[in-house]
């Protein structure tokens, strides 16, 4: 730029004016830095705080984190599970708070970017002093945030279903482990005589990682997996895909795409002459959501496995539908409930409820209270693991309607003792060795 | 590199005084930096240092676009190349000769043998230089030597960061795909939640920026310095007068990523996480607005920068999730179309309309307030 | 045979979507030497207008909703397209770098519009009756209509635009400012009028590219961020400016995604198709039709 000294020699000569540039220049150093720094300390602690362990349950009030992306790629699911949190602590709030406190919500918005959910975390648990955060939704996001939590000996509950081979000692899964989703499915699908496999995911951890043990499973099973194929986050070009699954003699396409994806790969397949009825599809992240914003029409007849529908028929159920349907359509527009959304009203109730049962909101002391805590759910009881952080859950298979709406045609007896590391399936010792490394 | 233009007259005054001058934003930054610990939580001391980072980035891309006038929109990839070296040398740390743990939930059984080296920190700290500098050097003189310049360069250099990340997404079994490499315990032994480890990182930070401030400095100041800028003002002259523009146009490039990559190394120990997130292509242009708000080719400017506007946007989207982006997108707008020379830059002009007109007449060359034009090909 | 037969067509399908969305870059690039960052929000402006016709004719008017959809499309997005050239654009002119950020900041905020009017989550169209379904060839070749009507409605598009440059009178004054601006000006030709004519232009040729792509794909705040990245990629392989060398390109660089991932997975055959560009640009670096001379 051309007010730079060095760009006309002759301007080099005019020292006088240098001199006024150069101390000018540090003049706009110190006021702004110096209003970064008051900036930057005003709405904090004391320097040299230590981060509290304990949470804070001083005061009225107990503060509780909530961590998901309100913008960007992933806040159209995450709002969803935001409001489910929302709602169950207004609950809890209404039925006189936890330990004689209302809980007071602070939101965070991860926005949909893995270093900034740490971030965030650290804010949190640092700087706000929650007594426990429920959040995230991506598996690339709990792994960003896990050590944050581990570090600072605080606690999150997650309530997503996930690719499993993970308990922190600080975190809770609320959502499904493989054992409860992905493993129940496939034998579903054996059941239904399908053996040839065509898996199709996006390229991230959670599709490749469920594609291995859908592999090592069908291999012990008698199934086959005909091809495997992964495409970028976001991609929208199916027609290649769907030719290569015509061109393969596949009985059922199993589905881990992600996203955006998933509506261009349904709306494509049809367009190809692919109908529910002419190839089976099993898909474990379309939920109700999901289904209607791919279109109900496109969707009909698809088949998914969650542990929830907005149509399961308990008690509880009855009660939630309608209040959640309340709650979303105060704050904008009425949404579908869906397995996310119960997980994470889960979620809170479960903490509250060992906070209850332990007496104080000291991280140590709910970990133990947590262990074994039942609650009737919408999807029906769950139980906490013992020793594994995961909770029984009934696995269930359901077929999208024209309205979006997902019928359950398959569920298990009961619900499902999560297993993690699929260490009781036989073919599973290789996830199981991980469990030590 | 060639040799740079004859200089036409004494260079600089050469006094003690002039180079005060010159130096003293830098020592002002140091000492505020130093100092701004004793004001802030562990939390924002640990922001601080992630925006410090961002600066050294941010002087990169100065050099490259304020300074040379080419504007690269795939800074991320270098320093997400600087932040993959750090990460997986922590990672063979944390393994200490075992599996890393993505490598065995992804099926690998054995370490791969590019990984192997990463264990010794006197191989990984100078890749996460080495590695950018070389490979955008390499990557800079193809691009380079078919004289692709302009808005040309900018957008092969963005679909690189695409492709990169895209590319690190893939290979899972080897960069820990969209994940990215997380999940550090310690550094050279000393555990990354201790205080006093980071602590030590944001000493060292700050001291690396002021090292890469005084660097760019001397950098713009010496020889080459004056050729980068004739590059960027007329290239073509420039490389009639029988200079080599490919090659120095590459080194400066090279420079740049090196700086990208030392940035994306030292935020790997302090925010916990390196990701293909960092590399892609949202990243990459919002590194360059760092430049653009703070004021290109001027060293301060980049700095102060990187800071206010990293500063910006970690506390509007706290406060406004829903609305931030409106501001951070009227952000680029408002600091192209308004405050074309930044901060820094808008600033020494308003001191210069002030004064000068009672001293000396404007020059009669170019419109003071317009520092524009010359900043492109 | 038939798979590669099937292959041919959907790269012949992607690559005149490539080319719908490429050829108002390409006329940006070569009159005003900008690059458009805000161009793939175009084809999501397009996407919402099929939406939006289809809402407010009503759930039974599917069938003539989207041929209402693709004359609004055009001139939505061309609208907006001629809004921007002349609030932003115009003023950065001759500065093309400073270009490329600020329309990045209006990308995002036309993102975060549309996430404030639509929401965030995807909306949805109906595909009309008439284009459900498709003409299966042989066995394992079939051409669904929606991707036939795609491509007639490109070819249909270049060729009105051929004839726009070639035989009117406003196509004569654009091809007579992309090649010296300076000497059409100085023969009368307005040029201000010609950037916007022609930025609205190819602003609603992607508002109709947009439109298309709703039955295909996902309608959502990020849909204009997946295609963009590969319709730049056409614009410099095609050389600057250039009708004939974009149209090759785009035909070329979706033919080489469509192969490749066949062959391969899609995310190699997106680095391939990458790495086969810059070695391209190597051989010839101005594009595969270079311009001539003048500047």
């Amino acid at each position: 730029m051309n007010n730079d000294p060095r760009t006309n020699y002759w301007l080099r000569k005019r020292l006088g004016r240098r001199a006024i540039v150069k101390a000018g220049a540090a003049l706009a150093v110190t006021p702004a830095l110096a209003s970064l720094a008051a900036a930057c300390g005003g709405d904090d602690d004391e320097p040299s705080a230590t981060p509290g362990s304990s949470g804070s349950s001083s005061g009225d009030t107990i503060k509780v984190g909530i961590l998901h992306s309100l913008s960007g790629t992933m806040a159209v699911s995450e709002v969803a599970v935001r409001d489910a949190d929302l709602m169950a602590i207004e609950e809890i709030n209404a039925a006189g708070g936890v330990l004689g406190k209302k809980l007071e919500p602070k939101v965070e918005d991860g926005a949909s970017d893995w270093p900034t959910f740490a971030e965030k975390a650290k804010k949190l648990i640092q700087s706000d002093k929650v007594a426990v955060t429920f959040g995230c939704w991506t598996s690339a996001s709990r792994k960003a945030v896990l050590p944050v939590f581990e570090s600072n000996k605080a606690l999150l509950y997650y309530p997503v279903q996930y690719e499993g081979l993970e308990s922190s000692p600080y975190i809770f899964y609320t959502g499904a482990t493989t054992n409860q989703q992905i493993v129940p499915s496939v034998e579903y699908l054996l059941q239904e005589g399908k053996k040839n496999f065509f898996l199709v995911g996006s390229d991230y951890v959670f599709p490749r990682t469920a594609n291995k043990i859908i592999k090592a499973q069908l291999g012990a099973s008698g199934g086959n997996v005909i091809a495997e194929e992964y495409t970028p986050l976001g991609h929208t070009e199916y027609a290649t895909l769907i030719a290569k699954i015509k061109s393969s003699n596949a009985d059922v396409i199993y589905n881990t795409l992600n996203g955006d994806s998933n509506v261009a790969f349904f709306k494509q397949l049809r367009d190809a002459g692919i109908k529910a009825s002419d190839l089976t599809t099993m898909s474990v992240s379309i939920a109700e959501e999901e289904a209607a914003a791919i279109g109900g029409d496109v969707m009909e007849g698809h088949l998914v496995a969650w542990n929830y529908f907005q149509t399961v028929k308990t008690p509880e159920n009855e009660k939630f539908v309608p209040a959640y349907h309340a709650f979303t359509e105060k704050s904008g527009k009425k949404r579908p409930t869906s397995d996310p959304v119960e997980a994470a009203y889960i979620s809170v109730h479960l903490w509250a409820m060992a906070v209850e049962k332990a007496g104080t909101t000291d991280v140590e002391k709910v970990k133990e209270a947590m262990a074994n805590l039942q609650f009737a759910a919408p999807e029906g009881m769950v139980k906490v693991h013992p020793t594994n952080h995961h909770i029984s859950k009934t696995v269930r298979i359901g077929r999208i309607r024209s309205d979006a709406l997902i019928d359950e045609i398959w569920a298990t007896p009961g619900p499902v003792e999560p297993d993690p590391y699929l260490e009781t399936y036989p073919w599973g010792a290789e996830f199981a060795k991980e469990k030590k490394a | 590199m060639p040799n740079p233009a004859p200089s036409p007259a004494p260079r600089h005054p050469g006094t003690a005084a002039a180079l005060l001058r010159a130096l003293l934003p830098v020592l002002l930054i140091g000492v505020l930096l130093f100092l701004a610990p004793a004001v802030l939580s562990d939390f924002r001391q640990n922001l601080l240092a992630k925006f410090l980072c961002f600066a050294i980035l941010a002087v990169g891309i100065d050099l490259l676009w304020g300074y040379t006038g080419v504007l690269s929109l795939g800074h991320g990839v270098w320093f997400g190349l600087g932040g993959y070296a750090m990460g997986m040398y922590l990672k063979m740390e944390d393994a200490d000769g075992r599996l890393p743990d993505f490598m065995n939930w992804s099926g690998l059984t054995s370490v791969p043998w590019f990984w192997k080296p990463f264990e010794h920190p006197w191989f990984a700290l100078p890749m996460a230089l080495l590695g950018p500098g070389v490979a955008a050097f390499i990557v800079g003189f193809l691009i380079f030597r078919s004289r692709v310049k302009g808005a040309y360069f900018s957008i092969i250099t963005q679909a690189l960061a695409l492709i990169l990340s895209i590319l690190f997404v893939g290979q899972q079994q080897y960069t820990g795909g969209t994940n990215g490499l997380t999940n550090f315990s310690t550094l050279f032994g000393f555990s990354l939640a201790d205080r006093t480890t980071q602590d030590a990182l944001y000493y060292i930070t700050v001291s690396l920026l002021l090292l890469t401030m005084l660097f760019a400095l001397w950098l713009t100041r010496a020889p080459l310095g004056s050729l980068l800028v004739a590059i960027r003002d007329d290239e073509d002259r420039v490389r009639f007068s029988g200079h080599n523009v490919t090659a120095v146009k590459a080194l400066v490039f090279a420079i740049s990523a090196a700086l990208a990559g030392l940035a994306g190394a030292l935020y790997v120990p302090q925010v916990g996480i390196i990701s293909p997130a960092n590399m892609g292509i949202v990243p990459s242009i919002e590194f360059v607005l760092l430049v653009a708000v703070g004021g290109r080719a001027t060293i301060t400017g980049a700095v102060l920068g990187a800071i206010i506007v990293s500063w910006a946007r970690s506390t509007l989207s706290e406060n406004y999730p829903d609305t931030w982006l409106y501001l951070f997108g009227a952000l680029f707008i408002g600091s192209v179309l308004l405050f074309p020379a930044g901060i820094v830059g808008t600033w020494r002009a308003l001191l210069r309309t002030r004064r000068l007109p009672l001293r000396i007449p404007r020059s009669p060359l170019r419109p003071q307030l317009d520092p524009q034009g010359a900043a492109h090909e | 045979m038939d798979i590669w037969l099937q292959q041919l067509f959907n790269g012949l399908s992607l690559g005149s979507i490539l080319l719908l969305v490429a050829i108002g870059l390409a006329f940006s690039f070569g009159l005003m030497n900008v690059i458009n960052m805000a161009h793939g929000e175009m084809i999501m402006i397009g996407a919402y207008c099929a939406y939006l016709t289809e809402n407010l004719v009503g759930s039974g008017g599917a069938d003539i909703a989207f041929l209402l959809a693709l004359p609004l499309a055009f001139a939505v997005a061309g609208a907006v397209g001629m809004a921007l050239e002349v609030t932003l654009i115009r003023r950065l002119y001759g500065r093309p770098l400073d270009t490329l950020l600020a329309t990045w900041g209006v990308s995002l905020v036309l993102q975060q519009l549309a996430r404030s009017i639509f929401g965030a989550p995807n909306v949805q169209v109906t595909t009309p009756s008439w284009l459900q379904g498709g003409i299966a060839v042989t066995g394992a070749f079939t051409m669904p209509y929606i991707r036939l009507f795609i491509i007639g409605m490109v070819l249909v598009a270049i060729l009105l635009v051929w004839l726009y440059l070639t035989r009117t009178a406003a196509g004569r004054r654009t091809r007579a400012t992309m090649q010296n601006r300076e000497i059409a000006a100085a023969l009368g030709v307005r040029t201000p009028r010609v950037d916007m004519l022609t930025f609205g232009l190819g602003s609603g040729l992607a508002g109709l590219a947009g439109c298309a792509l709703a039955l295909i794909g996902p309608i959502g705040p990020s849909l204009g961020t997946y295609y963009i990245v590969d319709s730049f990629l056409v614009v410099i392989l095609g050389g600057i400016g250039q009708v004939v060398g974009t149209a090759i390109a785009a035909l070329a660089i979706g033919g080489a995604n469509a192969l490749l991932e066949f062959q391969l997975s899609a995310s190699v055959a997106k680095v391939l198709v990458f790495a086969l560009v810059i070695a391209f640009l190597q051989w010839r670096p101005a594009g595969i039709i270079a311009r001539r001379a003048a500047r």
